[in-house]
């Protein structure tokens, strides 16, 4: 048994020992041992150069990453949520994300970021966002978020082998989800994952609405409905060809996502399937996603603001027999 | 003065006055639509670029801002690979990608050619950092103007460079304006080497129009970072000439400020101090004129870069 904590602790364990290259840095990282636990122990076994804790200065010690990566290292930066990788915005968008671009080839930034992302916890508002769409709207980066131990263990090193920077994504309501993985060693990072194949309707989520999709997947099939549920896995770039093939055989799409729905990924996926799939809908493509409010404090308001198993039925049955 | 005190007096002029005439040589290749897009001139501060890059070794680092012309050219990167830069061809710096704002040269460890005010500073703490835990001390010199000290960036970055003892030093060329925006209009505190200080570094104000005054100072700061002290902090007191970029109409100075500021030309006061004749300053501005003028039709005759690669180096390119 494992926990999506140990397996992210595991995955850091194995970088920092194949690669001499690699350190982690960030907030509480090192003494605290993150502050999830994720990185707790690494202190102790790599020393305080290699696990880096760094003052409460996100731009700054992105920034550093960023141009650690330029000089040949490979940084591991954390940043404890998502909603504070704003402050170090600029950063990633203007230089991570530029830099390449910007020299005309010459100069790469091989980075990861790690950060926590979602709601789920009674966190409110600036704690609790889906924002890692926002972060795949931008060319330049990878964007990769594990949903499952086996992603959790096998993503870092795959990411960390990349030549550009990659944004992972771990959503904060499974860090304590536990069980035994399927692999214990890097993964793909290239295609999204058919969890749960089905031949009555394609739905694709990622991160963490992927377990709540599964959720729903069962109880449709309670009642007969045979759902497929598609993990992304990486949010950028899209392996769309893996949800097109599936909704060509489907023929209906119901997408899942934490993010606000206004100019999300959820719209992004949507379109593609129109563009792509048109002519094999038998529905319109529907979505599920958070109610469009800072995320509120009262566990029944987060709940209610949340996607859920029963919103993710009814979409699926609004699309099997057209109507909710 | 021995040969060699000679020699050195002789390359900072000269390096001066590359950068001085390619400014000049700018102004009019925008004027004329040759060049495009912002086009911020370094006339005035050359003294700063020549003095403190004539201390690097080829291992040292540079990162610096969207006013980089004279820094680039300081640190070795070919005139016509600049300027086709700024022609938008191939055959520049950056294959036209980064133009005049963003001035690239990983070989030469030139690091850009930033536009964003203070975000290069995070890049050189980085890079600094690199070194630092590979045991190297080189020396990356980050470039920034007096606006820079305003943003939070500077602050963490200051912070984290002293903390780390990271071997930094930082060039704040403060030519007193903001954009339009002067610093005591815009600044609680106009002294930044003392800012700096409180960060617990060695911090130095310095006449950057003076470029045996800067060349100094910036030998011993490098060898307070070299000896591994940690960051050093130039405050290079300087003005520009010209306006913020060809875009600026300059109502916010006063002419006579101007023009006393223009009685303390770097160029200038260095021909005086060397007592150079007139045959020999003729020789100087020959040699740089004729570098321009190669320089210009190399760039106007490079290739563009063709259509079909727009896409490419978004992302790495499998080998």
């Amino acid at each position: 048994m494992t926990t999506y904590r140990e397996a992210l602790r595991e995955g850091l364990r194995d970088a920092l020992r194949r690669d001499e290259r690699v350190f982690l840095m960030g907030e509480d990282v090192g003494a605290y041992g993150g502050c999830f636990g994720v990185s707790l122990g690494l202190l102790e076994e790599f020393g305080p150069d290699r696990i880096r804790d760094t003052p409460l200065s996100e731009s700054a010690f992105v920034g550093a990453g960023i141009g650690a990566a330029m000089a040949g290292l490979r940084p591991i930066v954390e940043i404890m949520t998502v909603n504070f990788s704003l402050l170090a915005l600029d950063q990633i968008l203007n230089n991570a994300a530029s830099l390449r671009h910007m020299s005309g080839g010459q100069l790469g930034v091989p980075l990861v970021i790690r950060m926590t992302t979602g709601a789920g916890r009674q966190l409110a508002a600036q704690h609790s966002h889906s924002l890692e769409g926002w972060y795949a709207h931008i060319p330049g980066l990878r964007i990769v978020a594990p949903a499952t131990l086996a992603d959790a263990r096998g993503m870092l090193w795959p990411a960390l082998t990349d030549p550009d920077p990659v944004l992972l994504f771990e959503h904060g309501s499974l860090y304590n989800l536990a069980g035994e993985p399927e692999a214990d060693g890097p993964v793909d990072i290239d295609h999204a994952a058919i969890r749960r194949p089905g031949t009555d309707v394609t739905l694709v989520t990622y991160g963490g609405t992927l377990g709540k999709t599964l959720d729903a997947a069962e109880q449709l099939a309670a009642d007969g409905i045979s759902a497929e549920v598609i993990d992304l896995r990486t949010l950028r770039p899209l392996d769309d060809a893996t949800f097109i093939e599936s909704v060509r055989r489907t023929h209906r799409a119901v997408v899942v996502d934490e993010g606000w729905r206004s100019g999300s990924l959820s719209a992004e996926i949507s379109a593609r399937i129109t563009e792509q799939a048109f002519e094999d809908l038998d529905a319109p493509v529907d979505r599920v996603c958070s109610a469009e409010v800072p995320m509120p404090y009262a566990k029944h308001l987060e709940d209610a603001a949340l996607p859920q198993p029963a919103g993710i039925v009814a979409a699926v049955r609004k699309a099997v027999n057209g109507n909710g | 003065m021995t040969t060699a005190v000679v020699k050195q007096h002789t390359d900072l002029l000269r390096q001066m006055l590359r950068i001085r005439k390619f400014e000049e040589a700018c102004a009019e290749l925008y004027s004329a639509a040759e060049i495009r897009g912002f086009l911020h001139l370094y006339v005035g501060e050359e003294a700063i670029a020549a003095g403190v890059l004539s201390d690097l070794t080829a291992a040292d680092a540079v990162v610096t801002t969207y006013r980089e012309h004279g820094h680039a050219l300081a640190r070795g990167i070919p005139m016509e690979a600049v300027l086709a830069e700024m022609f938008g061809r191939t055959s520049g710096c950056s294959r036209g990608r980064g133009g005049s704002m963003h001035l690239f040269d990983a070989k030469r460890r030139f690091y850009g050619g930033n536009a964003i005010v203070g975000g290069g500073l995070p890049l050189a703490v980085g890079i600094a950092l690199a070194d630092r835990m590979r045991a190297d001390l080189h020396v990356t010199a980050c470039f920034f103007g007096d606006g820079a000290v305003a943003e939070g960036e500077f602050h963490e970055c200051m912070n984290l460079a002293a903390l780390w003892k990271l071997p930094v030093l930082f060039c704040c060329e403060n030519n007193l304006y903001a954009m339009g925006t002067a610093l005591a209009r815009a600044q609680a505190q106009t002294d930044l080497a003392l800012r700096a200080s409180s960060y617990g570094m060695p911090a130095w104000a310095v006449d950057g129009m003076d470029v045996l005054a800067v060349e100094e100072a910036t030998r011993r700061a490098v060898e307070t970072i070299r000896g591994g002290g940690g960051p050093g902090f130039l405050e290079l007191r300087t003005y520009r000439f010209r306006a913020h970029s060809m875009y600026d109409s300059d109502r916010y100075r006063d002419k006579a400020e101007i023009a006393r500021w223009k009685e303390r030309d770097p160029i200038e006061a260095m021909v005086r101090r060397m007592q150079l004749t007139d045959d020999a300053l003729k020789a100087l501005h020959r040699e740089v004129d004729d570098e321009i003028q190669r320089a210009v039709a190399a760039a106007a005759e490079g290739p563009l870069e063709p259509v079909e690669d727009l896409t490419r180096f978004v992302y790495a390119e499998k080998s």
